[in-house]
């Protein structure tokens, strides 16, 4: 062995020292890995999983969803299957939960829930063994929709626990009772309001590039005091809770408010601009909110290009604006995409702001998705109007990263 | 060199304030020959970029003219100047290849593609870097990029370039290169360069003409030989290559030639750089490498005792260092050959010099 190469013994040290560093390190991001855990990783995964997961029914009539195994889902079931279905429905009648099953199936096939709702009722006062041997008839006589397939049909589709129906209303599409997949009846709610949520935040996103840009560029450029006090008024809107700023805007569109009032107090109107609670607003307020996630990474990107590459340009015969164009405006892409895609993204999903300003035409999903799980109390489809709501955006970023490349992207 | 005729490039009289209360450019006033090479040297902060900037239109000038072939161009945009520019990080576009970061001044000259094609041929071959032109800047080494640049600066044909200290961020031996290279280039295509830098032996090196600049005026102008023998006062002298300063009061004035009575009480004649009078406060200056340790036998004009401190073993030569009897303290250079004396510390000996190597001053 010569005096040049590594022993034994220093090998083992500096692999030693080596996992120490990493072991360091890792008990260094730890915590902040326990806490993404529970506090997105988790959340996120039960959403998902709530969306397509449903096991409503398959709870409550077990013994019947088992049976439904064996059914062809194409004839009219046999009466065992019938019987059974009799005997779990008069248990959910006695334990009050029979309207449970009847929302979940009405969801599927409307106007089933006062079917199994009357007849759930009829059942509570069978004998268990009439309803054991004669259960069929029994249903036949409290309604005459049991002799036909489809709430049949329906039971067996809401009995799955696993179902993309939520996905499909989120899509406004709709699957028939025999199974097809088609087009919802009625204005397609969901999708257009995607489509406007994209429509605000691309809108948004270049309201803020043409606001945030020339002035992260002169902020860049300003002499350090100047800049310092620049930037604090950049983030002052930070420091301010988003609710009074959302009120601001309230008290500055309303029909009675401060723009109204100084319009008509100039004279360029005499009636005022019905300005709040419309798309107007909330691209406004959001526009006003987000400007600093477009003006920071603008302005730190901007920060570090020295003026000698514009100096050069000009030195070498390039007229100040196409020089600008393409010399400086280039360099700057990196802060401008970083930017863009911080609001676009932030933007999408803005709950608070269109809730309170936006009126009708200024929802966005998210609102939809809070009404779904706050009122209308159906959270699997919030959760699959929020999966969704992820993936156009995971889309989105795939297809910016195909075009652009994020691998220059700078946050500052 | 500085008659009317033959100027190309003329300063006159600009003053620059950045905040309206002090002048960081006092009174440069120059002139610039067609084809020359001329060095802007000065400590760092004296303005010299300054000078660069309003030259080449990025900075406004406070009062004065600039003017080239008798033209002023005080107020002329940078874009329409047609100065090539080097700069001290380059400033080559990091989006562009090579080959598009030189087209580009020919680009916004309307040029035909096929000849800017050809021109950026030619000059990638000329700074030797065929090879390269499809890359980006930042795949480059320092001294490619720096050549890079520096063909950049001159592929549009200005008649005059600009460079600001554009070897300040090289290693020494990437330095000489590019040194080289740059005076190769210049001694070619016969253009008129501004060179700034504050590092003496590049300015010493690579010059027809420097001027030293300092507290924001021009303190004298000339060629490398000249500022280095005869420096016209005692910050050059002290700024350009090495010295030692003496200082006296002046007891005999006869023409050119001055007796400084020196505070141990001997006296030593001296060449008068400015006009002195009699019993003025005088410094003198004597380059180390111009005294020498008696006994010798050079010629010697001027004596003075001197007492060894110690000396510092360098290679080809060795330092020596003397104090005078009122402390002053003198540095020797001597050749590191067999005549060189051996002291032990406190030894008296005596320093001798000519009067065409001391230079005297108003203290
Ligand atoms: N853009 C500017 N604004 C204000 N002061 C400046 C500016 N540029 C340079 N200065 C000041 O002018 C003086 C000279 O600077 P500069 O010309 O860069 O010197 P040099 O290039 O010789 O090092 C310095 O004191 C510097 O602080
Ligand atoms: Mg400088």
């Amino acid at each position: 062995m010569t005096a040049t190469s590594l022993s034994k013994e220093d090998l083992g040290a500096a692999r030693r020292a080596l996992r120490r560093r990493k072991l360091t390190a890792f008990l260094l991001v730890a915590p902040l890995l326990v806490f993404l855990l529970f506090a997105f990783v988790a959340p996120i995964g039960s959403m998902l999983f709530r969306s397509v997961h449903n096991p409503n029914v398959a709870d409550l009539i077990p013994d019947t969803m088992e049976l439904m195994d064996d059914w062809d889902g194409v004839s009219l079931p046999d009466e065992s299957l019938m019987n059974q279905f009799a005997v779990d429905l008069k248990r959910l009648a006695n334990d009050r939960t029979s309207g449970r099953l009847a929302g979940e199936v009405n969801r599927i096939l409307p106007g089933s829930s006062s079917v199994i709702q009357s007849t759930a009722r009829r059942m509570r006062t069978v004998d268990d063994d009439e309803l054991q041997q004669n259960g069929a008839a029994l249903l036949f006589d409290a309604h005459a929709n049991w002799q036909q397939v489809p709430i049949w049909q329906a039971i067996r589709q809401s009995g799955n626990p696993y179902t993309i129906a939520h996905y499909l209303t989120a899509l406004d599409l709709e699957r028939t009772p025999s199974g097809e997949i088609q087009a919802r009846d009625g204005p397609r709610i969901y999708v257009s309001l995607y489509i406007q949520s994209l429509r605000i935040a691309l809108f948004i996103t270049v309201l803020t590039f043409l606001l945030g840009y020339p002035l992260a560029y002169f902020i860049a450029n300003a002499p350090i005091r100047l800049s310092n006090i620049l930037l604090i008024f950049v983030l002052l809107p930070f420091w301010t809770s988003l609710l009074v700023r959302t009120t601001s805007w309230i008290a500055l569109l309303q029909t009675n408010g401060v723009v109204n009032t100084a319009l008509m107090g100039i004279g360029l109107t005499s009636s005022p601009f019905s300005m709040l609670y419309t798309e107007f607003a909330t691209i406004i307020a959001m526009t006003h909110i987000l400007l600093p996630f477009m003006i920071l990474p603008l302005y730190s990107v901007m920060k570090g290009i020295d003026p000698s590459y514009l100096r050069a340009a000009m030195s070498m015969g390039g007229k100040p604006i196409p020089a600008f164009l393409r010399i400086y405006f280039p360099m700057t892409l990196p802060g401008l995409s970083a930017g863009a895609l911080l609001v676009f993204i932030v933007s999408v999903g803005y709950y608070i702001t269109p809730a309170l300003v936006g009126g009708a035409d200024g929802q966005m999903i998210s609102n939809l998705i809070a009404f779904h799980m706050q009122q209308s109390n159906n959270w699997p489809l919030a959760a699959a109007l929020g999966s969704l709501l992820l993936f156009v955006i995971l889309l989105l970023y795939w297809t910016y990263d195909r075009l652009v490349g994020t691998k220059n992207l700078s946050f500052g | 060199m500085t008659n009317t005729s033959s100027a190309y490039l003329r300063f006159q009289n600009v003053k620059k304030t950045y905040d309206h209360e002090s002048l960081v450019v006092k009174d440069f006033s120059l002139d610039v020959a067609k084809g020359e090479f001329l060095t802007l040297l000065g400590p760092s902060g004296s303005g010299k970029s300054t000078v660069l900037m309003m030259l080449a239109g990025f900075e406004s000038v406070t009062s004065g003219e600039i003017s080239i072939d008798g033209v002023s161009i005080t107020r002329l945009p940078p874009y329409k100047r047609n100065i090539g520019m080097v700069f001290q990080n380059y400033a080559l576009f990091p989006h562009m290849t090579i080959e598009e970061n030189l087209a580009y001044p020919l680009t916004v000259r309307n040029m035909a593609k096929a000849k800017i094609r050809d021109r950026v041929g030619e000059y990638l071959g000329l700074i030797e870097m065929q090879k390269f032109g499809k890359r980006f800047p930042g795949q480059l080494s320092g001294g490619q990029r720096q050549r890079v640049a520096l063909a950049r600066a001159l592929i549009f044909e200005p008649s005059l370039v600009l460079m600001d200290e554009p070897l300040g961020a090289l290693d020494k031996k990437l330095r000489e290169q590019m040194q080289y290279e740059i005076t190769r280039l210049h001694q070619m295509m016969g253009y008129t360069v501004i060179y700034v830098t504050h590092d003496q032996t590049e300015a010493l090196s690579m010059s027809d003409r420097i001027a030293v600049f300092d507290d924001g005026i021009v303190q004298q102008c000339a060629s490398p030989a000249e500022l280095y023998e005869r420096p016209r006062n005692a910050f050059v002298a002290d700024f350009i290559g090495e010295n030692n300063f003496i200082r006296g009061r002046v007891s005999k004035v006869e023409g050119e030639v001055v007796h400084i009575a020196l505070p141990g009480g001997d006296t030593v004649t001296a060449r008068a750089e400015s006009e002195l009078r009699h019993d003025q406060e005088a410094i003198i200056s004597v380059r180390p490498e111009k005294l020498f340790v008696e006994p010798t036998s050079h010629a010697s004009d001027n004596r003075v005792p001197a007492r060894f401190v110690t000396r510092h073993y360098v290679g080809d030569f060795i330092r020596y260092y003397f104090q005078l009897s009122d402390g002053t303290e003198i540095t020797v250079k001597v050749l590191n050959d067999l005549t060189a004396p051996n002291f032990s510390e406190g030894d008296e000996a005596g320093l001798v010099w000519l009067i065409k190597d001391c230079s005297a001053y108003p203290a």
